[in-house]
């Protein structure tokens, strides 16, 4: 497959990027789209130019490390893949194919392709977490009754690896849905129950200091998200919100 | 309760219910306007007692002012502060691929139906409040349908209208079913809920058009 690469280069956070266009012969359907930029990569290390910095690290789907917004779609074309297990295959033969950064005024470029997410790292040191008492006489989490769909809602949740790509799909660049995710997993259990109110109340605060957008319900975050997160965690959060808020 | 007023979340609510006010004046617009197209007595009786009554002058009036103020006012404000959370835009960017033209574009179906509201300001509202308070005409229970039927002889402006409602329908076939989720409510009836929203979305405004188009043509 013999393709056209229409690439994001930027030097550091402060200087001016630009897309750069790269021919690219040779590529699998069967190889990863990571895969085919380590090829890329090598080509270009071999001339002695600067390879093209990316995210990357399990490289099977669960880390969150990797994003590029691949024509115009984080994660490319396909649905709910992490860019490291998109196949070369969904494109074809002569293809260009534009890859970027996610952007957003919340994630700034470091390098090329390399966003810094450390805002969605605050916004869990916010309140993404439960206080366990080991007292000594604390109760094994098994032995507390769960509502079967809480807990499997829960689940889903919390599946969220925080790519960001809900971050990068949606026009606002709107931070609603990881922030609901990771706001839904805990408020959906008992032990979550304790801090549920200041819990939304700061993530949500820090969610808004970052700089991210307003969700206005495009959806385009559910459609987007390799993991299938429901826009239903956006309700869960807007309802805790306004509750919490009318407590507090 | 401090940081509740510039929190996103409060601003998307407020968004929504005052979308969800607007929802149920048009529905009620509607209902008068609709019967004019069958009864030109009823569309007086209406329009008498909604220009006359003192609750609805005095109230809802200066409420329904402040709704649309308000909805069209934090719109604007909202779409600034969305652009400004991507200061850089992508190269290339596949919006279609994952969101629907009218949830994407409500900026410019409501910045459409707000250049409608200045026409119909313009052709309604301005000469009803001179009629009534500037000039203190005596009270004609009769005017009204003849005053629309006057409106509505000019095919420019029907013309207008019709598209308006167009417009009118692609903004409320996003907004009103996204108020919904706005206000916390996506369980099992959610999809009876946004049937219904759409429904509507698409009736209303096709209804409005029907009594433009029959008024325009059979008079």
């Amino acid at each position: 497959m013999n393709l056209t690469l229409k690439i994001w280069r930027q030097k550091d956070a402060k200087s001016q990027g630009k897309i750069v266009e790269y021919p690219i012969s040779g590529i699998e359907g069967d190889m990863s789209f990571l895969e085919m930029l380590d090829v890329l990569n090598e080509e270009l290390i071999n001339k002695g130019d600067e390879p093209v910095v990316f995210d990357h690290d399990c490289r099977e789907g669960i880390c969150g490390a990797c994003s590029l917004q691949i024509n115009g779609e984080p994660h490319g074309p396909d649905r709910l893949v992490t860019t490291c297990q998109l196949h070369m295959r969904m494109f074809n033969d002569g293809d260009t194919i534009f890859i970027e950064p996610f952007r957003a005024k919340a994630f700034p470029v470091v390098k090329d392709l390399m966003v810094d997410r450390s805002a969605f790292d605050r916004i869990q040191h916010a309140g993404g977490y439960v206080s366990v008492n080991t007292s000594g006489n604390t109760i094994d989490a098994n032995a507390i009754p769960i509502n079967k769909e809480d807990a499997d809602d829960a689940f889903n949740a919390a599946t969220c690896i925080g790519c960001g790509a809900c971050v990068a799909a949606c026009k606002n660049a709107s931070a609603m849905l990881f922030t609901s995710a990771k706001v839904s997993q805990y408020a959906l259990l008992p032990q979550g129950k304790v801090e549920a109110t200041e819990r939304v109340l700061a993530m949500v605060n820090q969610m808004d200091e970052e700089g991210f957008g307003n969700c206005t319900n495009t959806g385009a975050c559910e459609i987007e998200c390799p993991k299938g997160i429901s826009l239903e965690n956006i309700a869960r959060m807007n309802r805790e919100y306004l509750k919490a808020s009318l407590k507090g | 309760m401090s940081g509740l007023i510039k929190s996103s979340i409060a601003r998307k609510v407020a968004m929504a219910l005052s979308g969800l006010f607007l929802v149920f004046f048009l529905l009620q617009h509607f209902t008068i306007n609709f019967t004019s197209i069958f009864s030109a007595d009823t569309f007086n009786d209406l329009s008498h007692f909604m220009g006359t009554n003192p609750v609805v002058q005095f109230v809802l009036q200066p409420v329904l002012i402040f709704g649309v103020i308000f909805h069209f006012v934090m719109g604007f404000v909202l779409e600034l502060k969305n652009k400004n959370a991507r200061a850089v835009k992508y190269a290339k960017y596949n919006g279609g691929a994952n969101a629907s033209w009218m949830s994407r574009n409500m900026i410019y179906s409501g910045l459409v139906i707000l250049a409608f509201l200045g026409l119909h300001f313009y052709d309604f509202w301005v000469p009803e409040i001179v009629y009534k308070y500037v000039e203190f005409a005596p009270e004609d229970p009769t005017r009204y349908y003849g005053e629309l039927l006057h409106k509505f002889e000019s095919p420019i402006r029907t013309g207008l209208y019709v598209i308006s409602f167009v417009f009118l329908a692609l903004h409320l076939w996003h907004g009103f079913a996204s108020s919904f989720q706005s206000v916390g409510f996506n369980n099992k009836y959610s999809v009876a809920a946004t049937k219904f929203a759409k429904a509507f979305a698409i009736v209303i405004p096709v209804g409005f058009i029907i009594v433009a188009l029959v008024l325009h043509f059979t008079h």
